[in-house]
């Protein structure tokens, strides 16, 4: 006796969060079923296998036919096949948008396409996420990325309102898009250190800030409109940031800045000393990440030039974190004392999201 | 042009992409009613087209609108080639051709297309402007309501219950056509649901006539069926019960959670009784309850166990002379002899070769008839239903007379309700049933369809015969139902034989004293087990005592019926799901000699599901079958039979006697060791279930230890040896004395293997109950949330040289499985009722067997006290106190042990459910989540009458919609599982998205009465057919209403649910 077809449909699409966790996380109903049973629901329920193996069939086979429509989440609340309370469709949307931190820190910066796709056997096997799992995570970036690409607008008001996430899921795509877009670098071995987290708050910010859309306007006001694309670095800006040059290229400049930021942190600095033999160094560092940001290779390398120019040898003199965030405001601040320098906005548009990264990126 | 029809197409969304080369399409609509057509404009280039269309205008008569489905058609423009179909949608706009229903039709339509599934939806608007016609010859039915709710719709109250109506129409099939060999299989499904969807319209145009004719207003528990007879046609057939029905203007507060019998309970004093000396001599008819043919009690108590009965399968005799028949079981002697003490008539085995009348069968008709009913004794012993009416009391004889004349105007008294208006049904007989197995031939005339008119009126003349028998002289709980293979087809009716309160079933024509008096005549919660029929002219040995209620009259010890359990009665715990399964291999045939074999094992199955039946219900301790129905099917190398039906504890009735094991090889000391071991773990399981269902009958809780079996039979016994004063006394004595227990004889290994088989069904896990009545007895609080589901499996038997008990097991196990996982898949809802479970079993092919299962879970309250409970408590402690004085004259034995328990333990009632295992509901809150954005309005299905919680305000008109989905790409699709899965889902969309379009939020009585299903993996192809049917309603919740019921708490205790009624 075998079953050649077993079926149960509910008026109310049923939803087995356990059974959805399983069937995002790929595994197949083989492994789903054998880890259910490890879990004691036989024991609870008194099932046998037989019954677990068809209600997880069951289950897989519902999700398989909503994965279509949680393709377009906005089709999912419309749509009239599957009668699903409201709570319920956040949770299937919710979750299967989610992703893995490990398999996010594998692909982010890097380009979302074929070619990627097929390094997925390597991530899996890397990072012990099914290829399954690996897949659909890579699919739901490029499907989003594909779908804001050209969009106008707050990039994550735009994902927000073709993928019903939450704001904070919303916020950590854009970070995603972002970085595809920009294809920043983060694999190489010195970022191993930074969670996918740190590169998330960097990408906020500069979407906040060195972005098209956050030309002129308070970020708070999304409907003026005007040109205002997220996803893209402000090509001017990058191209005035050459004019920064200056506080490194002029010895006079750069002597005054740092006798500003020793006279004021004097005293107050742990690694004072190490801060004033470094200083010019670092702000050669900082600036001229800032004047090479016009190559497409120099913004890929952004954060490794951080990491090296700035925070590699911060923590090899072992500054503590309080010590660089009193460094950069001050280092930030003084370059408003400046009399020869006429950049001002510019520099605190540059260096008001760098300081913030760099607190971000500096730890072990 | 009584009637102009008026239709706007709004917009389209997530339509398909057409054209491949712009990802977009360029789509247009057809709109078509009868024989005209309107096109929109082509809405180019998008996937969601805004049309707008102007208001397309058919002039149309009445009978079309009720005949013919609106159709509109999405397609794709091309200007190059032909356009391409996105879909369909079908309307049925009968809705609105009644004033009371719905007004307009509007809202989004899924686009179905029978090959690819839904393919996005269309948003159209539909209105009709009626016209008044009073020509008296009209051929339209406009106004006539129909309902599939098979009792008086809520809102409604009952002034006149009519009658029975039925019709059918035939065609032929399309798919049968010369013309299917050459266009393609959607052009077929679309002709074929076409075809059906106007076949049903006019069967419905047809069956309104005659309510008109009747002078009616309405069809209650309406009954659409089609058969797919292949080659020889397409039938589609209603029945359904006429009615007067009046709108009520203020509704009385209905409690739909709570059918407790202790509503509405009058407390009458007995001695009022106008004539105390008739209720022992009982009512005035000879009548058989069909239960006692199935009572194999007696027969278990002489020591064959195969098939000893005296009582199974007797052929009638003499009504159909015409055609030949053949008798499919020796007649036994006892019938010729008249003898109404059969003790030791006839054994079907000793004569079970049969004779061969084979030779007579020239007509291509082949009339078998399989007159399940002991019944037949009595009728041909010449008992006719007036020969006892003398002995009735004079009121009993009034009564009679006038609800005979109501009946018998009628061709047949019968009644398709299963739930009736207070005070309707007065006494209730039994199982009624016929079967007849015929061969299918082409229809020639479709306008004529004679010769199925003719079958289906024979099966009805004898279920009224055997009704009239059982001296009842009516049928209720009506149902038909066929089952083809080939070019066999068995027909089946069924029905509960009852007598009947004429109140109901004409105007005025009694008087008021008289029907007050009927009222009070009536004992609440038990008059309706009283036997019909007259105990001194009892053609068999049954088992009468004395109503364990009311003490008066005579009641038998168990009772089958195709009915709900009234809401007045008193039943004792719970109830629960009992099912018995049978199958049998036959030997692949052909035609007449196919047909003749099926005849042949028609009986032997009959006779074995009661057998089961009646022993499950033993071993639940339990004494009363409701909602019964038995399903026979065919296939091409086996017979199914599937029984259904709801055990209760009725406290009117006697308590059942255990079941006794008894060995044939007594000597054999392990055998024996064997044996007294199976009547232990029998004896367990009795108090177990006992336990479960909390069925604690007064006598029982008395004595809390002792074996179950056989001390409070004797207590019975002794009452009516006491109280009997007729020569049949010692007779019938004897006979109890060995009923007692209830005696499995164990000679071979096949009775080993039934023992066996009654011992592996699984009661559900505790939190669980499940029946397949409305609503579970013992359980009245219910709250709101309901998830209704179709299961369907399908198991291929394995090998080839199946044995009968090899596949009985597979059968067995596939049933079982499948509650297992029902239960499992909803174990959130616990603690939890699975109501209206019904199982349809079908074989599609040589080595398949196919279940569908429909039901709907509904959570209760386990915390809620049982307030009803206890208030039927305090009335059952007034009426034992009653009894008392007047059992004074019984022995005091009796008395004492009995009369003190009669109140229930008030402890027990109060702590009744305590045993949900798993978390006490904790997806409860499920319900209460907040209603965001979503944009579709929740529909509610339910296959119950009503919906917990709330209240139903209008009535909108009957769905009855027929899919066919095909497909070329199985594998692609999922498999079978996946697309089955996937088709059903589009059902229950496409009813929600109408009933939605007609300003519902529920369906009510909803059925899925077909789903055939076939497969072709070889060729990757499966076809799927699935008919449903059930009432558009709008219902409210109660606290919405501010309905401040203090009888009900249960529905008011949940508030999270009113606000976001999220499940279904």
């Amino acid at each position: 006796m075998t079953s050649e077809l077993d079926i149960f449909v509910g008026n109310t699409t049923l939803i087995d969060e356990d059974v959805y966790r399983l069937w995002l996380d790929g595994y197949s109903v083989g492994d789903a079923v054998a880890l259910r049973v490890r879990s004691g629901i036989l024991e609870q329920t008194g099932a046998t296998a037989a019954v677990l193996q068809s209600d997880t069939m069951d289950h897989y086979r519902t999700f398989h036919m909503l994965e279509r429509l949680l393709h377009a989440p906005p089709k999912l609340l419309h749509q009239l096949i599957y009668q699903i309370p409201p709570s319920r469709q956040a949770l299937l949307i919710e979750r299967y948008y989610a992703f893995d931190e490990a398999f996010v820190r594998e692909v982010l910066g890097k380009k979302l396409s074929k070619g990627t796709k097929k390094d997925l056997d390597d991530i899996s096997t890397k990072t012990g996420i099914t290829l399954k799992s690996c897949r659909r995570q890579f699919d739901n970036f490029k499907r989003v990325f594909k779908v804001v690409e050209e969009m106008r607008g707050s990039l994550v008001d735009n994902i927000q309102q073709h993928f019903l996430l939450s704001d904070r899921l919303a916020r950590d795509y854009a970070a995603i898009v972002f970085f595809a877009n920009n294809r920043f670098e983060t694999g190489k071995k010195k970022l191993q250190y930074l969670s996918f987290g740190d590169f998330a708050f960097c990408a906020e910010l500069m979407i906040q800030n060195w972005t098209l859309g956050a030309v002129g306007e308070a970020p708070t006001d999304p409907d003026s409109q005007v040109d205002d694309m997220d996803m893209d670095l402000d090509k001017e800006f990058l191209q005035d940031l050459k004019e920064l040059k200056v506080l490194v290229a002029d010895k006079d400049l750069l002597d005054l800045h740092k006798s500003l930021v020793c006279t004021a942190l004097r005293g107050k600095l742990g690694v004072f000393s190490e801060m004033e033999a470094n200083f010019k160094n670092l702000s050669r560092g900082l600036v001229n990440v800032a004047t090479k940001l016009t190559h497409n290779k120099d913004v890929r390398d952004l954060f490794v030039d951080l990491v090296e120019k700035f925070v590699e040898p911060c923590r090899s003199d072992h500054w503590p974190l309080s010590d660089v965030r009193l460094f950069l405001n001050q280092y930030s601040a003084s370059v408003h004392s400046l009399d020869g320098f006429r950049h001002q906005a510019l520099w605190d548009r540059y260096m008001g999201t760098l300081r913030g990264c760099l607190l971000r990126l500096y730890h072990d | 042009m009584p009637g102009k029809l008026k239709v706007k197409i709004v917009a389209g969304r997530h339509l398909p992409v057409m054209d491949r080369a712009s990802d977009l399409t360029d789509a247009f609509v057809e709109v078509k009613f009868g024989n005209t057509t309107f096109k929109t404009d082509v809405y180019p280039k998008s996937l969601n087209p805004q049309w707008n269309s102007e208001w397309f205008k058919f002039e149309v008569d009445d009978e079309d609108l009720q005949d013919e489905p609106l159709q509109i058609t999405v397609l794709d423009h091309d200007t190059y080639s032909a356009n391409d179909a996105i879909g369909k949608v079908y309307i049925d706009i009968d809705p609105l051709l009644y004033s009371e229903a719905a007004t307009v039709i509007s809202g989004w339509f899924p686009i179905y297309d029978t090959i690819h599934g839904i393919r996005g939806e269309i948003n159209v608007v539909v209105k009709v402007d009626l016209f008044n016609d009073l020509n008296r010859f009209r051929q339209s039915s406009c106004g006539v309501k129909f309902f599939c709710t098979t009792s008086i719709p809520k809102c409604y109250r009952a002034v006149i219950i009519h009658g029975f109506v039925e019709e059918l129409v035939v065609n032929e099939d399309p798919e049968y056509q010369w013309i299917d060999r050459i266009r393609t299989p959607r052009a077929s499904n679309e002709a074929r649901q076409r075809l059906i969807s106007l076949m049903s319209g006019e069967l419905q145009r047809k069956i309104g006539l005659k309510v008109l004719e009747m002078r009616g207003n309405a069809v209650v528990g309406y009954l659409q069926c089609f058969d797919l007879e292949g080659e020889s046609g397409l039938v589609v057939r209603a029945i359904g019960t006429a009615c007067t029905l009046d709108k009520l203007s203020s509704p009385a507060a209905f409690l739909p959670a709570c059918n407790s019998p202790s509503k509405e309970m009058k407390e009458i004093p007995f001695n009022e009784d106008p004539n105390p000396n008739t209720h022992s001599s009982g009512p005035s008819t000879p009548l058989k309850n069909q239960t006692y043919s199935f009572s194999p009690s007696k027969s278990y108590s002489r020591q064959s166990s195969s098939s000893d009965t005296d009582l199974s399968l007797t052929p009638k005799t003499a009504p159909y002379p015409q055609g030949p028949r053949i008798y499919l079981c020796p007649s036994s002697p006892s019938l010729s002899c008249g003898s109404l003490h059969l003790k030791k008539s006839c054994l079907l085995l000793s004569e079970s070769s049969l004779p061969p009348h084979h030779s007579s069968l020239v007509s291509p008709v082949l009339r078998k008839s399989v007159s399940f009913s002991e019944e037949l004794f009595l009728a041909a012993s010449g008992m006719g239903s007036g020969s006892a009416g003398k002995e009735g009391g004079p009121f009993k004889a009034l009564l009679r007379q006038q609800t005979q004349s109501a009946l018998e105007q009628r061709e047949f008294p019968f009644f398709t309700l299963t739930a009736f208006p207070p005070g309707f049904l007065v006494h209730v007989g039994g199982v009624v049933s016929a079967r007849s197995v015929k061969l299918l031939d082409r229809i020639h005339n479709p306008d004529e369809p004679e010769t199925r008119d003719a079958w289906w009126a024979e099966i009805r003349q004898e279920i009224k015969s055997h009704a009239k028998a059982l001296g009842c002289h009516a049928v209720v709980g009506y149902s038909e139902s066929t089952s083809i293979c080939e070019e066999v087809c068995i027909l089946s009716a069924s029905g509960t034989a009852a007598v009947l309160n004429p109140r109901f079933l004409q105007d005025g024509t009694v008087e008021g004293c008289l029907e007050q008096r009927l009222e009070e005549n009536l004992p609440a919660g038990c008059g309706f087990c009283h036997i019909p029929y007259d105990e001194l002219n009892m053609p068999f040995p049954a088992h009468l005592t004395y109503c364990y209620n009311c003490r008066k009259q005579k009641v038998p010890d168990v009772l089958f019926t195709t009915i709900d359990l009234p809401t007045d009665a008193t039943v004792i715990g719970k109830g629960c799901l009992i099912q018995a399964r049978l199958c049998r291999l036959k030997k692949k045939a052909q035609a007449e000699a196919n047909a003749t074999a099926i005849s042949n094992l028609l009986p032997f199955m009959e006779y074995e599901v009661h057998t089961q039946l009646m022993n499950k219900l033993k071993l639940k301790g339990m004494n009363a079958l409701f909602g019964l129905r038995i399903q026979i099917t065919v296939g091409e190398n086996m017979l199914m039979g599937l029984a259904s039906a709801t055990g209760v504890y009725l406290a009117a009735l006697p308590t059942p006697g255990g079941i006794q094991i008894a060995g044939k090889t007594p000597n054999d000391g392990s055998y024996e060791q064997h044996i007294s071991h199976m009547q232990k773990k029998i004896n367990d399981t009795i108090a177990k279930n006992k336990e479960l269902y909390e069925i604690n009958p007064p006598e029982i809780s008395e004595e809390i230890i002792g074996s179950p079996i056989p001390e409070p039979r004797q207590r019975s016994r002794l009452l009516r040896s006491q109280s009997e004063s007729s020569d049949e006394v010692t007779e019938l004595d004897l006979s109890h004395g060995k009923k007692d227990a209830f005696v499995l004889e164990i000679d071979d290994t096949d009775a080993m293997e039934d023992v066996h088989s009654l011992l592996t069904d699984v009661p559900p896990p505790s939190g669980f109950y499940s029946c397949n009545t409305e609503i579970m007895p013992g359980i009245n609080n219910w709250t709101s949330e309901i998830q209704m589901f179709t299961s369907v499996r399908v198991i291929r038997l394995s090998s080839l040289n199946l044995t009968n008990q090899a596949l009985n097991k597979n059968f067995n196990d596939l049933c079982e499985n499948l509650l297992k996982s029902l239960y499992f898949k909803l174990r959130s809802m616990i603690p939890c009722c699975l109501c209206h479970v019904n199982f349809t079993v079908s074989l599609p092919e040589d080595e398949l067997i196919q279940v569908t299962v429909t039901a709907v879970a509904i959570t209760f309250d386990k915390n809620q006290a049982l307030q009803t409970t206890k208030a039927h408590v305090e009335k059952s402690l007034q009426r034992a106190s009653t009894d008392n004085e007047e059992l004074l004259q019984f022995p005091l034995e009796l008395c004492s042990d009995s009369l003190p328990s009669h109140p229930f333990p008030p402890a027990k009632a109060v702590t009744v459910e305590k045993t949900s295992p798993m978390g006490e509901g904790n997806f409860r809150n499920r319900s209460a989540a907040p209603c965001a954005n979503s944009t579709v309005g929740v529909v509610k299905m339910t296959p119950l009458s009503f919906i917990p919680g709330a209240k139903i305000t209008k009535y909108l008109g009957i769905i009855n919609m027929f899919f066919i989905r095909e497909t070329t790409s199985l594998r692609e699709e999922g498999g079978v599982s996946g697309f089955l899965h996937a088709f059903i889902a589009e059902v229950f969309a496409m009813v929600r998205a109408h009933v939605a379009a007609l300003g519902g939020n529920a369906v009510v009585s909803y059925i899925m009465k077909q789903c055939v299903f076939m497969e072709n993996p070889n060729k990757n192809q499966a076809q799927c057919l699935i008919n449903v049917s059930g009432d558009a309603v709008v219902f409210a919740r109660e606290s919405e209403l501010e309905v401040v019921s203090t009888q009900q708490p249960a529905a008011n205790c949940q508030p999270a649910c009113t606000g976001g009624e999220v499940t279904t």
